[in-house]
């Protein structure tokens, strides 16, 4: 072995590492520093108070922390659904998976605009419930007063088009689960609930986490789809920072703002750690 | 009636050359006893399989009709879920607004940049992890891993205030530098995982057939990574294309296309509306069909 291909790792790792310390270490320290800051730039909580006496900031915790815990637990069982009839291998396994994975690619603003066109009030879900004759009248799904029926608009929207990601994850998971173990509670009896339970779910832990993990961080930073979905209906913690950025233009609160969510999402990170624990030897 | 297949052919025709590698295909195992319980049970797991099928397909069929929808029928209801014909007034209604076109072109070219900047430093630090053990592989994989805890929001912040001061805010370059930031741990994973599949062995052969360590990488490994730098590229671009939220923080009058349709979203009509994210969606549903092969490898293996 000579000294240059020792030093061959490093080199190919540098620029990797050197562009994450620009471009996310650097605005990440920034940030903290232009949260702790007024915005004449002494240090202070000034920033970080303007932030929790804002009158909306009650309503896009709350909105954000209602609808991730809505979504997630609908998104996990939709996905394990998913994933456990892909891992079945019906006739066409790859077409079922193409078309599972197809929001995967579905950006959260055109998501939010395809939920538009059904749940507005001469769209979709109005034209075939009354074409079917179920309703006499459209109903107004999107209304600004009915706050829980945006809310339930969006968790449908947010579980189409992101469960995707989880489902993928979950069905990676699943084909490590060698078949016998699978077979063998088979052949002993056991429905599929009980296959459920007592096999998939202990053996899927390690991908159960990161999908949760995964999908929990990204629930915190929801923000086009319920913009499109319920305009100034209601209002999320992604669109407090973007409204403080750049209609109020104040950089200092908006950075408060990215530090709280950083917060809720490493508390979370840390919460499905300690409730779904990976013992070692299943780990990868 | 022609026209209600028109989008459903894409999704049928991929299941014959789709025998992948990740997906083992093939019949069920062959099972003598066709006994009319065993069929029922096929026959449920066949109907929920259908049914969380609607559910992601229907939604889309759906925006698809609302998009080509005529002028005439804007109107109408009940909405037909057969249109009576297909007509491209909204869609080019949509493109005629101001900016749209540009907005397009930017997001375009800000996708093509982060595939470049994203690979080009991605791939070798992907390389790197693959092929050789080294101090600080395992440190570097976890803060790769790391990156992921933490919301764009955080970044897009200070950057916005470091752009304004180098002078590069509310460009294309901005937001691509910003686009790589978000695919680099991805290309990273993904790019290692796909030079993990490729055997090593193969390199050393040709080493010890006289090529250079380069040559032989060049010869041997880089093309049978290149589906898989193709698929890695490609997922690159889809973080890029369907970001909205750091594009709108870092763009003003040079919006990306998602951020020009945001922009717009509260006083744009329904049909604007439609079009715009029926222009969205189309090359996301082809970019998952060009990389339905890597699915399960590139996000399921990317979590470990």
């Amino acid at each position: 072995m000579t000294k240059r291909r020792n030093l061959a790792p490093w080199l190919l790792v540098l620029p990797s590492a050197l562009y994450l310390a620009v471009f996310f270490a650097t605005p990440m320290a920034q940030s903290f520093a232009l949260a702790l800051q007024d915005s004449a730039g002494s240090w202070s909580l000034e920033s970080v108070q303007l932030m929790l006496g804002d009158p909306d900031f009650g309503r896009a915790v709350s909105a954000t922390l209602t609808l991730l815990v809505l979504v997630i637990p609908i998104q996990l069982a939709l996905a394990l659904a998913m994933a456990i009839v892909i891992n079945k291998r019906l006739r066409g396994t790859s077409l079922w998976l193409y078309c599972y994975a197809l929001p995967l690619a579905i950006s959260e603003l055109a998501a939010g605009i395809v939920w538009v066109s059904i749940f507005t009030q001469r769209g979709w879900l109005n034209s075939i419930l009354q074409s079917l004759g179920i309703l006499d009248r459209g109903v107004i799904w999107m209304s600004g007063e009915s706050y829980w029926m945006l809310i339930g608009i969006i968790v449908v929207a947010e579980a189409w088009r992101a469960t995707s990601i989880m489902m993928i994850i979950l069905v990676a998971g699943l084909q490590s689960i060698p078949d016998e173990y699978l077979e063998a509670a088979e052949v002993y009896g056991a429905s599929l609930w009980q296959r459920i339970r007592r096999v998939i779910l202990p053996m899927l832990r390690p991908s159960l986490q990161v999908a949760l993990i995964l999908r929990v961080i990204l629930a915190i930073q929801v923000f086009a789809t319920a913009v499109a979905l319920a305009g100034t209906g209601l209002t999320v913690m992604s669109q407090q920072a973007l409204d403080w950025a750049n209609d109020i233009d104040n950089d200092n609160v908006a950075a408060a703002w990215a530090g709280l969510m950083l917060v809720i999402s490493l508390t979370a990170t840390v919460g499905i750690l300690w409730l779904l624990p990976v013992r070692e030897e299943q780990r990868q | 009636m022609t026209r209600a297949h028109t989008l459903e052919t894409p999704p049928t025709t991929p299941a014959r050359a789709l025998d992948g590698p990740p997906v083992p295909e093939g019949p069920p195992p062959p099972r003598r006893k066709h006994t009319w319980r065993r069929l029922g049970n096929q026959a449920l797991w066949y109907a929920a399989a259908i049914v969380l099928a609607l559910f992601i397909a229907l939604p889309i069929y759906l925006i698809f009709v609302s998009a080509v929808t005529p002028e005439a029928d804007r109107y109408t209801y009940p909405k037909a879920i057969v249109p009576s014909a297909l007509s491209f007034e909204n869609i080019s209604f949509f493109l005629r607004a101001s900016g749209v076109v540009d907005a397009f072109w930017r997001s375009c070219i800000v996708g093509i940049i982060t595939i470049v900047l994203a690979l080009g430093i991605g791939a070798p630090a992907g390389y790197a992890i693959a092929r050789y053990v080294f101090r600080g592989r395992d440190a570097y994989r976890l803060v790769i891993l790391a990156t992921r805890a933490f919301p764009v929001v955080i970044l897009s912040i200070p950057l916005a205030v470091l752009y304004r001061q180098v002078g590069i805010n509310d460009s294309v370059l901005g937001v691509a530098l910003m686009h790589t930031t978000l695919a680099l741990p991805f290309t990273v994973l993904i790019t290692s995982s796909v030079f993990v599949s490729i055997p090593r062995d193969l390199e050393e052969a040709a080493q010890t057939l006289g090529c250079s360590p380069a040559q032989a990488f060049r010869r041997i490994s880089l093309p049978l990574a290149l589906p898989g730098l193709t698929a890695a590229a490609i997922f690159t671009w889809v973080l890029s294309w369907n970001d909205v939220f750091a594009a709108a923080i870092l763009t003003l009058r040079n919006p990306t296309l998602p951020a020009r349709i945001l922009s717009s979203l509260t006083q744009a009509p329904l049909h604007f509306q439609f079009a715009a994210a029926f222009v969205m969606l189309v090359p996301s549903l082809v970019v998952i069909f060009i990389i339905r092969r890597y699915l399960l490898g590139l996000w399921g293996r990317v979590v470990k």
